[in-house]
């Protein structure tokens, strides 16, 4: 049995809209083993993104502990946090979210800019990533020069070149046709596979879910 | 790539609006320079005052004259240097728009009491010589063609009469504050007039300029003037040449204000014009700006991206400003003669003050979006939707 890397202790959310609290995520606890590709299934408004960005550390229960890589996130101040995700974390969003005015290579240094690496080591970081992705030989387009899948994939390099532990994933096959979706699961699944990247994803789609190896759905707030 | 790249990539997203956004404040900067300059023009006279100069006037009001023999007992008056008296003397040369300065002055007195007028030697001693010779300054020269050796003729209005001047000296103005324009002659040529046509007017003279040898005397020196004179046919009043100056265009103070007031609230429409540019490429970017607190960008650098984005173009539109600030004022002067404002150059502190107003408009145009990026939560930012 491989090691915890993700220990989700009785956590509950809520949002406040104007003097109502609405309720999110009730008492959920939740494991996941290092290695792990896990998939967040549930209706739409069920808090499947709102626990993924609880484990992200960009967002804080109201109650409860969630410790990631043996770090009790939800104690970390804001500044904390972001050098944590900075290391720990790589995002993955169902719209991309690339910088429309960087370049796939720009895009993907982007976080690289964040640590101490000299400008040559960020280069063959960025390559990597880019390889990986299989987009080596469009390092120079921009965003709007690519497809949806590329853009997806251009995202998924800068997702991995800080080589964090941890993958997090929101609906990334969401906006895209059945082939370019097919081919980001294969990419996950390798990274999971080849690179050993814990990934949690969250998905509607059922192919997707089938990639994981274990699937957790979400309804109201409760795990099921 | 350094984040510097990512902030003139973000400045120029927009391309027509950041260009829109740096004509609106180039265009409001120029405007800015320019009124400035036309406030320094007016103000020109008192800040190129010697503060080693007093002015004494009829204390009545600065039309009656004094008579010229005060010149010897103010001489008398400890600390005082040198002793000159001036007419203004106006009429009229070619019609009446053309207009600059032209003085009947105690000659040798009046250029030791205005060294900033420099004339070469060899001129100065024709023109002391000559009894209708006159000066002229070296801006007058230019705009009316004046050489050595021509002769200046002047419709006299105060001093009725055909009058003919001939041009034996030209003078150099020492820097870009000094007056240029003024034409001064003989006081003696018309006093002699005076006593044969009006003797009533014979040794009257309009004010005297006092040279003293330490400013900080100004103030027993112009009081004990002034006691001297107490209780004669014509009191005195005098006072620092800056004071003097002041009092001339207190008439036009109201106008000077509210250039002055005009060229402040311009800065208020750069801030304007940048702060809403600001607005709205900050919130465009809501969603963004929580992708990089996302990836672990810090506030702080959030808050150098968007301030760094505002300098940048409120730099570049205050710097192509103040370049064009420039062939405005040289055009300007091109068309309006040199004589009417006398001393027009755009001041080393316009680009000061144009330059700071800049950056500061820059910081404050960013304070609102900065605010907002850093105080909206990651995941509000990353749900908004435009
Ligand atoms: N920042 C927020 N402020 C207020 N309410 C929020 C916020 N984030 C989520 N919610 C609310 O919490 C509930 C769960 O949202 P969440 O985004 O986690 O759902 P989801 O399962 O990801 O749904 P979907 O499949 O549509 O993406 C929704 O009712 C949503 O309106
Ligand atoms: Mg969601």
């Amino acid at each position: 049995m491989a090691n915890t890397l993700i220990e989700i202790q009785n956590i509950s959310k809520s949002y406040r809209r104007d003097s109502m609290q609405i309720p999110v995520l009730r008492d959920i606890s939740l494991t996941v083993p290092d290695g792990e590709f896990l998939g967040l299934m549930g209706p739409s408004g069920s808090g499947k993104t709102t626990l993924l960005n609880l484990i992200a550390g960009i967002d804080k229960p109201n109650k409860g502990k969630i410790v990631v890589g043996g770090m009790d996130v939800a104690s970390l101040n804001e500044t904390a946090l972001a050098k944590w995700r900075a290391r720990h974390v790589g995002f993955i969003f169902q719209f991309y979210n690339l910088i429309p005015v960087l370049t796939a290579y720009e895009n993907v240094e982007l976080p690289l800019l964040l640590t101490k690496l000299s400008k040559d080591q960020r280069k063959k970081h960025v390559e990597t990533a880019l390889q990986v992705v299989g987009l080596a030989d469009r390092m120079q387009h921009y965003p709007k020069q690519l497809s949806g899948g590329q853009e997806q994939r251009v995202a998924i390099a800068r997702a991995i070149a800080t080589d964090p532990t941890l993958l997090v994933a929101d609906e990334p096959t969401g906006d895209l046709d059945k082939q370019s979706a097919e081919e980001i699961l294969t990419l996950l699944e390798r990274l999971n596979k080849e690179f050993k990247k814990t990934i949690v994803m969250v998905t509607h789609d059922p192919r997707a879910a089938e990639k994981a190896h274990t699937v957790r759905h979400l309804d109201k707030g409760e795990l099921q | 790539m350094k984040i510097i790249k990512l902030l003139f990539k973000n400045s120029f997203r927009h391309k027509l609006r950041t260009t829109l956004t740096i004509l609106g404040i180039a265009i409001a900067v120029t405007a800015f320079g320019f009124l400035r300059t036309v406030v320094t023009a007016w103000y020109a006279g008192v800040e190129a005052s010697s503060p080693n100069r007093l002015i004494t006037r009829n204390s009545v009001s600065f039309i009656f004259p004094l008579p010229y023999a005060y010149k010897e007992r103010i001489e008398r008056i400890p600390g005082v240097e040198t002793v000159a008296y001036m007419n203004w003397f106006q009429g009229v040369y070619i019609d009446k728009s053309q207009f600059f300065a032209r003085m009947a002055v105690d000659m040798e007195a009046s250029l030791k009491a205005y060294p900033e007028f420099i004339v070469p030697p060899e001129q100065k001693e024709i023109l002391l010589r000559e009894r209708n010779a006159c000066v002229v300054g070296a801006d007058l020269a230019v705009q009316y063609g004046f050489e050595i050796g021509d002769v200046i003729p002047i419709e006299g209005d105060i001093y009725p009469g055909e009058w003919e001047f001939v041009v034996r000296a030209i003078y150099q103005p020492r820097d870009k504050t000094v007056d240029g324009t003024q034409m001064w002659f003989h006081w003696e040529y018309l006093d002699e007039r005076m006593k044969q046509d009006m003797p009533g007017r014979a040794g009257d003279v309009g004010w005297y300029v006092i040279r003293i040898s330490n400013p900080a005397d100004a103030a027993r020196i112009s009081e004990a003037v002034d006691e001297q004179f107490k209780n004669s046919r014509a009191e005195t009043k005098t006072e620092t040449e800056a004071a003097f100056q002041q009092g001339f265009i207190a008439g036009t103070g109201l106008i000077i204000q509210l250039l002055n007031f005009l060229s402040f609230i311009i800065i208020g429409i750069i801030m304007l014009v940048l702060g809403n540019t600001m607005i709205m490429s900050a919130r465009e970017r809501t969603k963004e700006y929580a992708v990089l607190k996302t990836l672990g960008f810090s506030g702080g650098r959030l808050i150098s991206l968007i301030a760094g984005e505002s300098l940048i173009i409120s730099v570049l539109g205050a710097a192509a400003g103040l370049l064009l600030t420039l062939p405005l004022v040289e055009m300007f002067s091109l068309f309006v003669p040199k004589s009417w404002f006398p001393i027009f150059y755009v001041e080393p502190v316009t680009y000061v003050l144009a330059g700071t107003s800049a950056v500061l408009v820059g910081i404050a145009a960013a304070l609102f979006p900065i605010q907002r990026a850093v105080k909206t939560s990651i995941v509000d930012g990353l749900r908004f939707v435009g």
